[in-house]
Protein backbone atom coordinates (compact mmCIF):
# COMPACT_ATOMS: atom_id res chain seq x y z
CA UNK A 1 0.00 0.00 0.00
CA UNK A 2 2.63 2.52 1.19
CA UNK A 3 1.85 4.65 3.74
CA UNK A 4 1.27 8.42 4.23
CA UNK A 5 3.51 9.11 7.65
CA UNK A 6 2.14 12.15 9.35
CA UNK A 7 3.62 13.78 12.57
CA UNK A 8 1.43 15.58 14.79
CA UNK A 9 3.53 17.95 16.29
CA UNK A 10 3.56 21.71 18.32
CA UNK A 11 6.24 22.42 20.41
CA UNK A 12 4.50 23.94 23.13
CA UNK A 13 2.78 21.04 25.73
CA UNK A 14 -0.67 20.68 26.33
CA UNK A 15 -2.10 22.32 22.88
CA UNK A 16 -3.73 19.16 22.13
CA UNK A 17 -0.95 17.16 19.88
CA UNK A 18 -2.26 13.38 21.71
CA UNK A 19 -6.27 14.09 21.41
CA UNK A 20 -5.75 15.44 17.78
CA UNK A 21 -3.73 12.34 16.47
CA UNK A 22 -6.50 9.77 18.93
CA UNK A 23 -8.88 11.38 17.27
CA UNK A 24 -7.48 11.77 13.51
CA UNK A 25 -7.07 8.27 13.88
CA UNK A 26 -9.86 7.00 14.94
CA UNK A 27 -11.55 8.91 12.03
CA UNK A 28 -8.92 7.84 9.52
CA UNK A 29 -10.09 4.02 10.42
CA UNK A 30 -13.55 4.74 10.56
CA UNK A 31 -13.58 6.11 7.22
CA UNK A 32 -11.77 2.71 5.94
CA UNK A 33 -8.69 3.40 5.77
CA UNK A 34 -5.87 1.36 7.72
CA UNK A 35 -4.29 3.32 10.40
CA UNK A 36 -1.79 2.90 13.12
CA UNK A 37 -0.65 5.75 15.94
CA UNK A 38 2.36 5.70 17.04
CA UNK A 39 3.43 7.13 20.20
CA UNK A 40 6.68 8.18 20.23
CA UNK A 41 6.47 10.20 23.43
CA UNK A 42 9.47 8.14 25.00
CA UNK A 43 8.91 8.20 28.59
CA UNK A 44 5.84 10.00 29.00
CA UNK A 45 3.50 8.03 27.48
CA UNK A 46 0.09 9.02 26.84
CA UNK A 47 -1.38 7.96 23.64
CA UNK A 48 -2.74 4.55 24.77
CA UNK A 49 -4.53 6.21 27.77
CA UNK A 50 -6.48 8.57 25.37
CA UNK A 51 -7.54 6.07 22.85
CA UNK A 52 -8.36 3.81 25.64
CA UNK A 53 -5.77 1.15 24.89
CA UNK A 54 -3.76 1.03 27.97
CA UNK A 55 -4.54 -1.93 29.62
CA UNK A 56 -4.11 -4.00 26.24
CA UNK A 57 -0.22 -2.87 25.95
CA UNK A 58 2.74 -5.49 26.10
CA UNK A 59 5.41 -4.91 24.16
CA UNK A 60 6.38 -1.15 22.64
CA UNK A 61 8.13 0.22 19.86
CA UNK A 62 11.54 0.10 21.89
CA UNK A 63 10.89 -3.55 22.45
CA UNK A 64 10.93 -3.32 18.54
CA UNK A 65 13.70 -1.51 17.52
CA UNK A 66 15.44 -3.91 20.95
CA UNK A 67 14.47 -6.80 19.14
CA UNK A 68 12.89 -8.18 22.11
CA UNK A 69 9.78 -8.81 20.02
CA UNK A 70 8.11 -9.02 16.41
CA UNK A 71 6.69 -5.80 14.92
CA UNK A 72 3.31 -7.35 15.07
CA UNK A 73 3.06 -8.16 18.83
CA UNK A 74 3.91 -4.75 19.87
CA UNK A 75 0.72 -3.65 17.67
CA UNK A 76 -2.45 -3.15 20.06
CA UNK A 77 -5.72 -3.88 17.55
CA UNK A 78 -8.39 -1.30 18.72
CA UNK A 79 -11.51 -3.38 18.69
CA UNK A 80 -13.93 -0.37 18.50
CA UNK A 81 -12.96 -0.01 15.15
CA UNK A 82 -11.63 -2.19 12.23
CA UNK A 83 -8.19 -1.33 11.16
CA UNK A 84 -6.88 1.29 13.86
CA UNK A 85 -3.93 0.26 15.69
CA UNK A 86 -1.40 2.01 18.22
CA UNK A 87 2.10 1.16 18.51
CA UNK A 88 3.06 2.39 22.22
CA UNK A 89 5.82 4.04 23.49
CA UNK A 90 8.28 2.92 25.93
CA UNK A 91 7.20 4.07 29.44
CA UNK A 92 10.16 3.45 31.45
CA UNK A 93 13.11 4.57 28.80
CA UNK A 94 14.12 7.88 27.53
CA UNK A 95 14.46 10.13 24.54
CA UNK A 96 18.10 8.49 23.69
CA UNK A 97 16.76 5.13 23.40
CA UNK A 98 16.10 5.72 19.83
CA UNK A 99 17.68 7.30 16.99
CA UNK A 100 16.38 9.09 13.43
CA UNK A 101 17.39 6.69 11.61
CA UNK A 102 15.60 3.90 13.67
CA UNK A 103 12.48 5.44 13.27
CA UNK A 104 12.60 5.80 9.54
CA UNK A 105 12.86 2.59 9.53
CA UNK A 106 10.35 1.36 11.57
CA UNK A 107 8.52 3.47 9.60
CA UNK A 108 9.43 1.96 6.22
CA UNK A 109 8.68 -1.53 7.95
CA UNK A 110 5.40 -0.70 8.95
CA UNK A 111 4.57 1.42 5.19
CA UNK A 112 3.22 -1.64 3.49
CA UNK A 113 0.68 -2.74 5.54
CA UNK A 114 -1.03 0.55 6.33
CA UNK A 115 -2.94 3.66 4.53
CA UNK A 116 -1.89 6.03 7.36
CA UNK A 117 1.12 6.01 10.28
CA UNK A 118 0.29 8.87 12.66
CA UNK A 119 3.30 9.77 14.72
CA UNK A 120 2.38 11.87 18.20
CA UNK A 121 5.53 13.89 18.50
CA UNK A 122 6.56 14.63 22.38
CA UNK A 123 7.01 18.48 22.99
CA UNK A 124 9.67 20.43 22.78
CA UNK A 125 12.15 20.83 19.92
CA UNK A 126 14.70 18.21 21.28
CA UNK A 127 15.72 14.69 20.40
CA UNK A 128 12.53 13.22 20.49
CA UNK A 129 10.87 16.05 18.48
CA UNK A 130 13.56 15.46 15.93
CA UNK A 131 13.57 11.11 16.28
CA UNK A 132 9.52 11.78 15.69
CA UNK A 133 10.01 14.00 12.76
CA UNK A 134 12.53 12.15 11.06
CA UNK A 135 10.11 8.88 10.13
CA UNK A 136 7.44 11.83 8.67
CA UNK A 137 6.68 12.93 5.33
CA UNK A 138 3.86 15.39 6.09
CA UNK A 139 3.09 17.57 9.21
CA UNK A 140 0.17 18.78 11.23
CA UNK A 141 0.95 21.15 13.50
CA UNK A 142 -1.31 22.02 16.52
CA UNK A 143 -1.25 25.34 18.18
CA UNK A 144 -4.08 27.20 20.46
CA UNK A 145 -5.14 30.48 19.96
CA UNK A 146 -2.20 32.05 22.34
CA UNK A 147 0.83 33.94 22.40
CA UNK A 148 3.32 31.30 23.56
CA UNK A 149 1.66 28.51 21.35
CA UNK A 150 1.61 30.50 18.07
CA UNK A 151 5.73 31.50 18.91
CA UNK A 152 6.12 27.77 19.79
CA UNK A 153 4.59 26.87 16.89
CA UNK A 154 6.28 28.96 14.57
CA UNK A 155 9.75 27.92 15.94
CA UNK A 156 8.55 24.12 14.94
CA UNK A 157 7.36 25.00 10.96
CA UNK A 158 10.78 26.45 10.68
CA UNK A 159 12.60 23.28 11.61
CA UNK A 160 9.83 20.94 9.68
CA UNK A 161 10.44 23.79 6.55
CA UNK A 162 14.14 22.64 6.72
CA UNK A 163 13.37 19.15 7.21
CA UNK A 164 11.74 19.27 3.94
CA UNK A 165 8.67 17.93 5.27
CA UNK A 166 5.47 18.58 2.88
CA UNK A 167 2.80 19.71 2.92
CA UNK A 168 2.64 20.87 6.49
CA UNK A 169 -0.92 22.36 7.69
CA UNK A 170 -2.54 23.82 10.79
CA UNK A 171 -4.63 22.58 13.01
CA UNK A 172 -5.96 25.78 15.99
CA UNK A 173 -7.18 23.93 18.73
CA UNK A 174 -9.87 25.32 21.63
CA UNK A 175 -10.97 28.12 20.02
CA UNK A 176 -13.67 29.91 21.78
CA UNK A 177 -16.01 31.37 19.13
CA UNK A 178 -17.81 33.78 21.25
CA UNK A 179 -14.48 35.45 22.48
CA UNK A 180 -13.30 35.37 19.17
CA UNK A 181 -16.43 37.80 18.00
CA UNK A 182 -15.76 39.89 21.27
CA UNK A 183 -12.45 40.43 20.13
CA UNK A 184 -10.78 38.77 23.31
CA UNK A 185 -9.01 35.92 21.18
CA UNK A 186 -6.67 35.79 18.42
CA UNK A 187 -8.79 34.92 15.14
CA UNK A 188 -7.81 32.19 12.87
CA UNK A 189 -6.81 35.04 10.15
CA UNK A 190 -4.76 36.41 13.09
CA UNK A 191 -2.68 33.30 13.32
CA UNK A 192 -2.29 32.54 9.91
CA UNK A 193 -0.82 35.89 8.77
CA UNK A 194 1.42 35.01 11.04
CA UNK A 195 2.58 31.13 10.51
CA UNK A 196 1.36 31.20 6.34
CA UNK A 197 0.75 27.64 6.96
CA UNK A 198 -2.53 26.13 5.01
CA UNK A 199 -5.00 25.89 7.60
CA UNK A 200 -6.48 21.98 7.98
CA UNK A 201 -9.08 22.51 10.76
CA UNK A 202 -10.30 24.10 13.64
CA UNK A 203 -11.29 22.65 16.70
CA UNK A 204 -13.57 24.54 19.07
CA UNK A 205 -13.24 24.20 22.67
CA UNK A 206 -15.42 21.40 23.42
CA UNK A 207 -15.72 20.18 27.22
CA UNK A 208 -16.23 16.71 25.16
CA UNK A 209 -12.52 16.38 24.76
CA UNK A 210 -12.51 15.71 28.38
CA UNK A 211 -15.21 13.63 28.88
CA UNK A 212 -14.07 11.44 25.87
CA UNK A 213 -10.48 11.07 27.44
CA UNK A 214 -11.84 10.32 30.78
CA UNK A 215 -13.73 7.65 29.10
CA UNK A 216 -10.72 6.55 27.12
CA UNK A 217 -12.51 6.79 23.65
CA UNK A 218 -11.68 9.08 21.10
CA UNK A 219 -14.77 11.28 20.13
CA UNK A 220 -14.87 10.44 16.38
CA UNK A 221 -15.41 7.19 17.00
CA UNK A 222 -19.15 8.11 18.37
CA UNK A 223 -19.56 11.12 20.10
CA UNK A 224 -21.70 13.90 18.20
CA UNK A 225 -20.16 16.58 19.35
CA UNK A 226 -18.79 20.04 17.58
CA UNK A 227 -14.90 18.93 18.10
CA UNK A 228 -16.24 15.20 17.11
CA UNK A 229 -17.08 16.83 13.62
CA UNK A 230 -14.31 19.32 13.84
CA UNK A 231 -11.73 15.82 14.17
CA UNK A 232 -13.89 14.03 11.51
CA UNK A 233 -13.30 17.10 8.86
CA UNK A 234 -9.62 17.47 9.11
CA UNK A 235 -9.20 13.65 8.73
CA UNK A 236 -11.72 14.22 5.29
CA UNK A 237 -9.37 16.76 4.07
CA UNK A 238 -6.06 14.70 4.69
CA UNK A 239 -7.66 12.10 2.82
CA UNK A 240 -8.10 14.76 0.10
CA UNK A 241 -11.84 15.49 0.46
CA UNK A 242 -12.72 19.03 0.10
CA UNK A 243 -14.70 19.97 3.05
CA UNK A 244 -15.88 23.56 4.30
CA UNK A 245 -15.52 24.90 7.26
CA UNK A 246 -17.47 24.61 10.43
CA UNK A 247 -19.66 27.83 11.13
CA UNK A 248 -18.11 27.93 14.54
CA UNK A 249 -20.26 30.91 15.81
CA UNK A 250 -23.13 28.60 15.53
CA UNK A 251 -20.92 27.17 18.84
CA UNK A 252 -20.62 30.45 20.36
CA UNK A 253 -21.51 30.48 23.68
CA UNK A 254 -23.56 33.50 24.32
CA UNK A 255 -25.90 32.30 27.17
CA UNK A 256 -27.41 34.44 29.53
CA UNK A 257 -25.55 32.89 32.18
CA UNK A 258 -22.28 33.74 30.59
CA UNK A 259 -23.16 37.62 29.87
CA UNK A 260 -24.30 37.89 33.30
CA UNK A 261 -21.26 36.46 34.82
CA UNK A 262 -19.34 38.96 32.28
CA UNK A 263 -21.24 41.98 33.28
CA UNK A 264 -20.17 42.00 36.94
CA UNK A 265 -16.41 41.09 36.03
CA UNK A 266 -16.32 44.25 33.90
CA UNK A 267 -17.61 46.08 37.32
CA UNK B 1 -27.23 52.85 27.38
CA UNK B 2 -23.55 51.67 28.14
CA UNK B 3 -24.14 49.58 30.48
CA UNK B 4 -27.26 47.61 28.46
CA UNK B 5 -24.63 47.95 25.63
CA UNK B 6 -22.16 45.27 27.77
CA UNK B 7 -24.62 43.29 28.77
CA UNK B 8 -25.99 42.08 25.51
CA UNK B 9 -22.45 41.54 24.56
CA UNK B 10 -21.23 44.86 22.37
CA UNK B 11 -18.00 46.81 22.53
CA UNK B 12 -15.33 45.09 24.41
CA UNK B 13 -11.65 45.21 25.87
CA UNK B 14 -10.04 43.54 22.71
CA UNK B 15 -7.19 41.76 24.61
CA UNK B 16 -7.44 40.01 21.39
CA UNK B 17 -5.93 42.49 19.20
CA UNK B 18 -3.09 43.12 21.92
CA UNK B 19 -2.05 39.79 21.31
CA UNK B 20 -2.18 40.22 17.74
CA UNK B 21 0.53 42.68 18.02
CA UNK B 22 2.33 41.58 20.54
CA UNK B 23 2.59 38.10 18.53
CA UNK B 24 3.80 39.89 15.65
CA UNK B 25 6.82 41.88 17.48
CA UNK B 26 8.17 38.53 19.16
CA UNK B 27 7.91 36.60 15.96
CA UNK B 28 9.75 39.46 14.45
CA UNK B 29 12.49 39.06 17.05
CA UNK B 30 12.15 35.17 17.01
CA UNK B 31 12.82 34.73 13.32
CA UNK B 32 16.22 37.06 13.50
CA UNK B 33 17.48 35.62 15.45
CA UNK B 34 21.64 34.07 13.98
CA UNK B 35 23.72 31.83 16.01
CA UNK B 36 26.90 33.26 16.00
CA UNK B 37 28.26 30.44 13.53
CA UNK B 38 25.82 32.16 11.54
CA UNK B 39 27.60 35.65 11.61
CA UNK B 40 31.03 34.49 11.20
CA UNK B 41 30.40 32.34 8.26
CA UNK B 42 28.24 35.92 6.74
CA UNK B 43 31.18 38.23 8.00
CA UNK B 44 33.98 35.61 6.36
CA UNK B 45 31.99 35.92 2.92
CA UNK B 46 31.58 39.28 3.02
CA UNK B 47 35.12 40.00 4.13
CA UNK B 48 35.95 37.68 0.51
CA UNK B 49 33.32 39.77 -1.78
CA UNK B 50 34.33 43.37 -0.32
CA UNK B 51 38.23 42.56 -0.83
CA UNK B 52 37.73 41.88 -4.58
CA UNK B 53 36.92 45.74 -5.00
CA UNK B 54 38.34 47.46 -1.99
CA UNK B 55 41.02 47.05 0.91
CA UNK B 56 38.86 47.13 4.23
CA UNK B 57 40.54 47.40 7.77
CA UNK B 58 38.64 43.39 8.75
CA UNK B 59 39.78 43.84 12.32
CA UNK B 60 37.85 46.74 12.70
CA UNK B 61 33.99 44.97 11.10
CA UNK B 62 31.39 45.32 13.15
CA UNK B 63 27.86 43.60 12.00
CA UNK B 64 24.43 43.83 13.88
CA UNK B 65 21.18 43.27 13.78
CA UNK B 66 19.02 46.49 14.61
CA UNK B 67 16.02 46.14 15.91
CA UNK B 68 12.98 48.03 17.10
CA UNK B 69 9.38 47.55 17.27
CA UNK B 70 8.78 47.22 14.30
CA UNK B 71 11.49 46.07 11.76
CA UNK B 72 14.81 44.73 11.96
CA UNK B 73 17.55 46.05 9.84
CA UNK B 74 21.31 44.31 9.02
CA UNK B 75 23.62 46.85 9.80
CA UNK B 76 27.33 46.30 8.53
CA UNK B 77 29.92 48.84 9.59
CA UNK B 78 33.26 48.21 7.53
CA UNK B 79 36.11 51.00 7.05
CA UNK B 80 37.63 51.12 4.22
CA UNK B 81 41.30 51.55 3.36
CA UNK B 82 41.62 52.15 -0.12
CA UNK B 83 39.19 51.64 -3.59
CA UNK B 84 40.69 49.00 -5.88
CA UNK B 85 41.78 50.90 -9.09
CA UNK B 86 39.47 50.12 -11.75
CA UNK B 87 37.33 48.70 -9.18
CA UNK B 88 34.39 48.35 -11.91
CA UNK B 89 35.43 46.07 -14.12
CA UNK B 90 37.72 44.31 -12.16
CA UNK B 91 37.71 40.59 -12.87
CA UNK B 92 38.91 37.53 -10.74
CA UNK B 93 41.52 36.21 -13.57
CA UNK B 94 42.30 32.94 -12.02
Amino acid sequence: MGARVIVTTSGKGGVGKTTSTANIAAALAKFGKKVVAIDADIGLRNLDVVMGLENRVVFNFIDVIDGNCRLNQALVKDKRVPNLYLLPAAQTRTKDAVNPEQMVALCNQLKSDFDYILLDCPAGIEGGFKNAAAGADEALVVTTPEIPAVRDADRIIGMLESMGKSPIRLIINRLRPEMVQEGDMLAQDDILDVLSIPLIGIVPEDESVIKSANNGEPMTMSLNSPAAQAYLNIAERIMGNDVPLMDLNAYADHSFLRRIKKFFKRR
Amino acid sequence: MGFLKNFFGGSSSGSGQTAKNRLRIVLVHDRTDISPQLLEDLRQEMIGVLTKYMDIDTSKIELDLDRDEQAVAFVANVPVLRIKRGSGTWVEDD
